[in-house]
């Protein structure tokens, strides 16, 4: 399952994810990673069954975890299949079928955000934001 | 040679026996038994786009209230519409957007909630006449409480339209969508083969008095769209319908994020094979239409073009910037620019649409001007402060401010060793320093990243950059890095203040 870490400015120079591996013994697969001077963002993959060990590991520390379990959701009767949100998506949950409807993969998807912005028609939205 | 008229084609859609095609299947039917062929064989090709269209709006006539107004000023749930025209029309368009809820509604959300038969609050103001005596009117309204509902699209239906992409450092939101940073991905609108005025580009049988479908309804072109510019191949249309008559399946509200409110338009134009000039000029493709990809991260009216790309390119989903694959979005929507092209090919086959010859034809070889600014565009140099105050990076928290107090410079400009600039601090910088009893030198508490203009750079967009970064002093430095001036948002506010 997909997991989200974010990791406040105060603590975002300790080692803090690696300590978490290291003690858990948990590995993490990380699919996208954002650091900046304020804060730091991970993506990663986990085994379901050792998702709580290392969650509580790393909120141990610090860090913040959400799972990602609810990904995009898509109004169809909103949407005009335009595409616009094919090119901004990082995980490409989104593509053109042949006759160019709109195919949805939410599987892959890391709630990010991005797309909801771009969306023209309020056909997508993430339940934790707007 | 192939010779046909208006009149023959509109007697075989009478009769059934009209061949139609959508500018999609023309492509293969030219490719297969050429020009000649085709025009013999086809008599009407149809096309079809669908895709935001800013530049649109309804004339709306409410009836006259007891006792009468003569409207002043309206709104439609809350957004206003123009009404300086006699007592009780107004015109809403698209892109107003809300007093209440800003860019989350606009006239465009006004219009489809028309057309799917709401409710809309109308309020009207006056200042009162003998003849209108009504000073302020509060109804609710729908369609079909009103005389008329017009759709009148001052510039709709671009010939082709420019894509985008951003070359600067962070994501910049657009009427073109989101673009992300580093040429992160590239947009674009259009319908490419389906589009109306590509598949006419010399404006043959396409003018005043065209009759399209628009909207889900039959509608006319009236004239060349605002801002015509065939020369260089942008031409577009100006188009009237019934909206009584229209679909939200063509007609649909829209938001962009950062810039506003739009309409999405769903028009299609049929396209009389007059001769085979015109099967020949319908076999356009994607891959014969092209466009510039311009920088949208240049805040100016001439933007670089990054590159010239096809349609054919654009639509295959990646584009190569750079020796890089970038993702590319349609803005527009080809699927149902479809939909859109063989609808209007059931009603010519079915005998309920018939086609006609223009009674003007659009200008060719006009371009469109600039504005002619006559206040000058004002540079940075032009209100820039000269006489800065600097300090050096090694100088102590102390000196730093009593610079400060001594010269009434709310911003000093810290400069290195040999003379560039290396920092900022302000008066809140040393305030906070002081507060922590910290009194080291200027290098400690500096602001490292200091935002910066250049003496050659506009005042509106260095002002745009001081808002994003929430500065509210730039250094103005020359190429070495050293500093020449500083401009303050005060400057800017008393440029525009004056010329208001
Ligand atoms: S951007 Fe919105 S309207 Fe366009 S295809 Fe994606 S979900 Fe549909
Ligand atoms: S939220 Fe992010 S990852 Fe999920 S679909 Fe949208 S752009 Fe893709």
């Amino acid at each position: 399952m997909k997991i989200k870490i974010n990791i406040s400015s105060d603590i975002l120079t300790k080692p803090i994810m690696a300590e978490s591996i290291l003690e858990t013994g948990v590995l993490l697969n990380i699919s996208q990673a954002h650091f900046d001077r304020s804060h730091g963002e991970v993506v990663a993959d986990v085994e379901r069954d050792k998702f709580e060990m290392i969650c509580k590991s790393l909120m141990n520390k610090g860090a913040k975890v959400t799972k990602l379990d609810t990904p995009i959701r898509w109004d169809e009767d909103e949407c005009v299949e335009c595409s616009a949100c094919i090119s901004v998506c990082p995980t490409k949950v989104f593509s053109l079928d042949d006759d160019f409807s709109l195919l949805v993969d939410d599987a892959k998807c890391i709630q990010c955000g991005t797309c909801v912005d771009m969306c023209p028609h309020n056909a997508l939205s993430l339940e934790n934001s707007k | 040679m192939v010779k046909k008229s208006i009149h023959e084609i509109n007697s075989k859609i009478r009769d059934g026996s009209v061949n139609v095609v959508t500018a999609e299947e023309m492509v293969h039917i030219v490719g297969e038994l050429g020009a000649e062929g085709a025009a013999k064989e086809v008599d009407v090709v149809t096309t079809g786009t669908f895709g935001a269209m800013c530049s649109s709006g309804v004339w709306l006539n409410f009836g006259h209230s007891e006792p009468p107004i003569k409207m002043q000023k309206v709104f439609l749930n809350d957004v206003e519409a123009y009404t300086g025209v006699a007592a009780v029309d107004a015109f809403i368009g698209a892109t107003q957007v809300s007093e209440t809820l800003g860019m989350d509604y606009g006239g465009a959300h006004v219009i489809e909630d028309l057309i799917r038969g709401k409710s809309v609050n109308l309020h009207a103001i006056s200042h009162g006449t003998d003849c209108y005596p009504r000073k302020v009117l509060d109804t609710t309204l729908t369609l079909e409480d009103m005389n008329q509902a017009i759709m009148m699209n001052p510039r709709n239906a671009y010939q082709k339209y420019n894509a985008a992409t951003n070359g600067t450092k962070r994501t910049i939101h657009t009427y073109m969508g989101s673009l992300l940073p580093s040429y992160g991905n590239v947009t674009y609108s259009g319908a490419g083969v389906l589009s109306p005025l590509s598949n006419d580009p010399d404006y043959m049988t396409i003018g005043t008095g065209t009759r399209i479908f628009l909207g889900g309804t039959q509608g006319y072109i009236t004239g060349a769209g605002t801002q015509h510019s065939s020369g260089g191949g942008f031409g577009t249309l100006m188009v009237q319908g019934d909206l009584k008559n229209m679909s939200p399946d063509y007609i649909r509200a829209a938001n962009f994020t950062g810039y506003g409110t739009s309409l999405y338009i769903g028009m299609g134009v049929p396209i009389p094979i007059l001769n085979e000039q015109m099967a020949q000029a319908t076999a356009v493709t994607d891959a014969d239409i092209t466009t510039n990809i311009l920088d949208y991260g240049i805040p100016s009216r001439d933007r670089a073009a990054v590159r010239q790309v096809t349609y054919e390119e654009l639509r295959s989903g990646y584009v190569d910037i750079d020796g890089r694959d970038v993702p590319t979005s349609s803005m527009s929507s080809f699927k149902k620019s479809r939909i859109i092209a063989s609808e209007l090919k059931d009603w010519i086959s079915r005998g309920d649409f018939f086609v006609s010859m223009p009674a003007e034809r659009l200008p060719k070889d006009v371009s469109a001007k600039p504005m002619k600014q006559t206040e000058g565009i004002a540079l940075v140099s032009d209100i820039m402060a000269v006489s800065v105050v600097t300090i050096d990076k090694d100088a102590s928290v102390y000196d730093a401010a009593k610079t400060i107090m001594e010269t009434d410079f709310n911003h000093l400009p810290v400069t290195g060793e040999d003379g560039s600039i290396v920092g900022i601090v302000t008066a809140w910088d040393i305030s906070m320093a002081v507060s922590k009893n910290k009194f080291d030198l200027v290098a400690d508490i500096m602001t490292r990243k200091v935002i910066t203009a250049s003496a050659d750079e506009r005042v509106a967009v260095v002002a745009r950059r001081m808002d994003q970064d929430s500065v509210s002093a730039m250094p103005v430095i020359n190429k070495s890095r050293h500093v020449i001036g500083i401009i303050t948002s005060d400057d800017i506010s008393k440029l525009y203040a004056r010329r208001s």
